[in-house]
């Protein structure tokens, strides 16, 4: 019961992430690459991902507030965490990061300075419902049950 | 899946993953051993176990320099890389180059169109799109089963190198014209199919009964990067092979690709090859109008005739009717092959020679149509041969012109037939005044006596292609206005044989070129049998434009052939071969038909036309059959080992010209009838962007002088 509820509302939880597209299905692929003999495959990806994109994202930062902007870094950046946001399947994370691309490459500064507050949301925003959703999972995990897929 | 039977040997030494015994172990190769570069942590390690759940053995850097040392280390030590383009340290695209050919490397990248072909042309045998799924990671092996059932097929057949390469790079990139080692130009969207195609070309191989060299993109660049290092003034062939140190390549190998190198280098004709050539066509003519004096005006055939060639006029020809069946007509009469009625001059010389005519079948390969025209197409299918294209590389490419060479020599036939001529002319002419190209672009190389080895370029560009010798023959300009202001008229499409540089005697082995082109344009509605060519054509697009390129052969049988072929007459000429060789051109193309594509194509043409057919049938020369036979079966013995892999354009194996690799289109026999010239050959570029005809003769019959 506890547990129903629990998997009912992860995956409730999960499913909302979906459809707002904050997730997508790189994110499944992720989850069913976890099995037994990687139990925290999916959490250790997770947080790699979380201190990766911080530092590309300081990087970044640092990267405008430059008197004279390399493009080419940020544009290099930029990739790197579009790369890395879309292998764990964070979505609105990869779509700011190519609309960053963007104005990076129409050397666009006013844009480039948006777009970066825009990825460093979405990036906030992802980071913490994915601890939220890894949490829940956990809580299940540890009391036994199986976590709740989406097909 | 099932497991493909080399994957055992992957697993010599790997134990691990072989014990997994998982379900999913008969699917794939188990623990193939995989080495992944790709500086994004993340991504690292979601690559790491994806792998791993596919139970391959992963090896992960995040450096491309301690990936470079590692393969270095443990040179057998992986199957296969994964890396990803964009890293802080080194490039991918380096590691791709560094790495060579020594394994697979499929290369992840993102879905950046220039990215992934940058990719392929670097050496990478695939590409990944981030975000990776672990379905695209399960089907890597194929690459290193592919790879090695290459290798294994090629060491038995003491071949070199291995296909491998040949998944790779589909470039579209337009340097490719430039090197023409680069050749490999596929579409991307052939990548996929690439493992298709290797499997072909793989099977090509198998069936070559000479084991061959297959000058992979990545050889050929370790080539370069040689012969760049010793400075080409030094590259012998011998420090070349020493630098490029690649197991199993012979200094033999490495000299005729250097040839090919050099000879791709020549492909303008100097004023001297141009003036020779004319000369030795003009006494080709002399000879021939000496023989056959119906040819009125046949005296300066190429005089003349290059002004009205663009189609043959094969009604004028016809007109002229005066080629006797059994009187050849000399392909020279390019310049003859202009209208005879208004030509001026276009006298198509006839050939007495019954070695000449006789083959009407040569007429087959332009699809000869009826016999009596026959006379005429012969004529005009002298013509063709008759026509050397004074190809230069820049007219080439402007060849769409290239077509009119298939046309020529339809036209020459369809000149005899008159009707057909017409057909063959409009279709040649079509191509935008193709007729042209004949001269020039068509780099038919028609040229006339060009020595053996003179290939001209088609149309397209390559101009290195090594081709050896472009030596067409030419007379560049001379031929080339002709072709101009022949467009479209079929008339008399008096080919600037003569212009061609003397392309008498020389039997415009070019011309198959412009059969070639023809068939490449295809597109005209030329038999199926062109599909080769069509494949050609549609790849390269535009130049092509053969639109006739049915297989000269069709022009004539189809005689609808819309258009405007003007076949430039010097270009049927040429087809046609000075020397009655067409029985040999058109036998050929039977026995050159083992190449599957040109083979095929020939072959389709003679089946297709009818009149082919029946011009080989021809009682005219009673012994055009037997000469024929004697012909085919020269060629065949002579140029079993050509492949005819040039055509096999979606391939991304780079096709460096060794001699042996040219394929035969036309031959021809000697004026004795017993003798064998090979006409033209024809190839696929390096860049296998283009067909390069070349052309080869033997001296001419005799220099009157």
């Amino acid at each position: 019961m506890e547990m129903c509820q629990m998997r009912v509302q992860v995956f409730e939880y999960k499913q909302s992430l979906f459809r707002e597209g904050t997730l997508d299905a790189q994110f499944t692929q992720l989850q069913q690459l976890q099995d037994e003999s990687n139990p925290d495959f999916v959490a250790e990806v997770v947080s790699l991902f979380f201190e990766d994109s911080e530092k590309i994202l300081n990087d970044l930062t640092r990267a405008l507030e430059q008197k004279c902007i390399d493009f080419k870094k940020i544009d290099a950046h930029v990739h790197q965490l579009k790369g890395s946001s879309s292998s764990v399947g964070a979505q609105k994370v990869k779509n700011a990061c190519i609309t960053f691309r963007n104005c990076g490459e129409e050397q666009n500064i006013e844009g480039c300075f948006t777009c970066l507050q825009l990825v460093k949301q979405e990036y906030l925003l992802v980071k913490t419902k994915l601890e939220t959703l890894l949490r829940m999972e956990q809580q299940i995990l540890a009391a036994g049950g199986a976590i709740p897929m989406i097909e | 899946m099932s497991m493909p039977s080399c994957s055992v040997s992957w697993n010599s030494g790997d134990g691990v993953s072989w014990n997994s015994g998982d379900a999913v172990s008969d699917q794939f190769p188990v623990g193939l051993r995989v080495l992944v570069v790709d500086d994004d942590p993340t991504c690292l390690m979601i690559l790491e176990k994806m792998l791993r759940n596919c139970l391959y053995q992963v090896t992960k850097c995040n450096r491309a320099e301690i990936a470079l040392s590692l393969l270095r280390e443990r040179k057998n030590g992986f199957d296969i890389v994964l890396s990803d383009v964009h890293m802080p340290d080194m490039d991918g695209f380096k590691l791709l180059e560094h790495v060579g050919l020594e394994m697979d490397l499929p290369v992840i990248t993102d879905d950046s169109k220039n990215v992934v072909m940058k990719g392929v042309t670097h050496g990478a045998c695939d590409y990944l799109i981030k975000p990776v799924r672990i379905e695209a990671l399960r089907n890597i092996w194929q690459h290193v089963v592919r790879k090695r059932k290459d290798a294994w097929k090629d060491f038995e057949q003491s071949d070199i190198i291995e296909d491998g390469e040949r998944k790779q790079k589909p470039s579209e990139d337009t340097d490719f014209s430039s090197s023409a080692n680069e050749g490999n130009c596929r579409n991307l969207k052939r990548q996929k199919e690439e493992e298709d195609e290797e499997e072909e070309d793989r099977d090509d191989t198998s069936t070559l009964k000479k084991p061959r060299v297959v000058w992979s993109v990545e050889l050929h660049q370790q080539f370069v990067a040689a012969v760049n290092q010793l400075g080409i003034d030094k590259a012998v062939p011998k420090k070349i092979l020493d630098l490029m140190n690649v197991p199993g390549l012979s200094r033999e190998n490495v000299a005729s690709h250097l040839q090919l190198l050099h000879n791709g280098n020549n492909h303008l004709w100097s004023t001297h090859n141009c003036s020779n050539l004319v000369q030795k066509y003009r006494l080709y003519l002399k000879r021939l109008s000496a023989v056959s004096p119906h040819h009125s005006g046949l005296n300066n055939p190429f005089v003349d005739s290059i002004s009205s060639l663009n189609g043959l006029d094969l009604q004028a020809l016809a007109a002229t009717g005066q080629l006797p069946a059994q009187s050849i007509a000399t392909l020279q009469a390019a310049a003859a092959l202009g209208r005879p009625s208004t030509k001026s001059g276009i006298s198509i010389p006839f050939i007495d020679q019954r070695n000449l005519f006789s083959f009407e079948t040569p007429r087959l390969r332009f699809g000869e149509g009826p016999k009596p025209q026959s006379s005429n197409n012969n004529k005009q299918i002298n013509l063709l041969h008759g026509i050397p294209t004074t190809m230069e590389p820049k007219q080439l490419a402007n060849l769409h012109q290239s077509q009119p060479r298939p046309q020529i020599l339809m036209n020459a036939q369809a000149m005899s037939n008159g009707s057909q001529n017409s057909s063959l002319v409009t279709q040649i002419s079509q191509p935008q005044s193709r007729p042209l190209i004949l001269n020039d672009a068509n780099g038919n190389h028609l040229s006339s006596g060009i020595r053996s080895g003179g290939f001209a370029r088609n149309g397209e560009v390559d101009k290195n292609v090594g081709a050896a010798v472009y030596n067409r023959v030419c007379q560049p300009s001379s031929m080339v206005d002709f072709s101009i202001s022949h467009k479209t008229d079929f008339q008399g499409n008096s080919f600037p044989l003569g212009n061609n540089s003397g392309v008498s005697s020389i039997t415009s082995k070019g011309v198959l070129q412009e059969e070639v082109n023809l068939e490449m344009k295809g597109s005209r509605g030329f038999t199926p049998s062109y599909d080769i060519f069509n494949e050609l054509h549609q790849q390269r697009s535009h130049d092509w434009e053969l639109g006739n390129v049915g297989p000269t052969f069709d022009a004539s049988r189809r005689g609808n052939r819309q258009g405007n072929i003007n076949v430039p007459p010097s270009i049927l000429v040429q087809q046609q071969r000075f020397s009655s060789c067409q029985n040999g051109v058109v036998n050929r193309n039977t026995s050159i038909g083992n190449s599957p594509n040109l083979g095929q194509l020939r072959d389709t043409l003679l089946m297709n036309n009818p009149q082919i057919v029946k011009a080989e049938k021809l009682p005219q020369a009673s012994f055009q059959n037997t000469h024929l036979r004697v012909m085919i079966s020269v060629l065949s013995s002579k140029f079993r080992d050509v492949i005819d892999r040039s055509f096999q354009m979606e391939d991304t194996t780079s096709w460096y010209a060794k001699r042996h690799t040219w394929r035969v289109l036309t031959a021809s026999v000697g004026d004795s009838g017993y003798e064998l010239e090979i006409i033209s050959l024809v190839r696929l570029s390096s860049s296998s962007r283009t067909l390069e005809f070349g052309y080869c003769y033997e001296e001419p019959i005799s220099s009157d002088c």
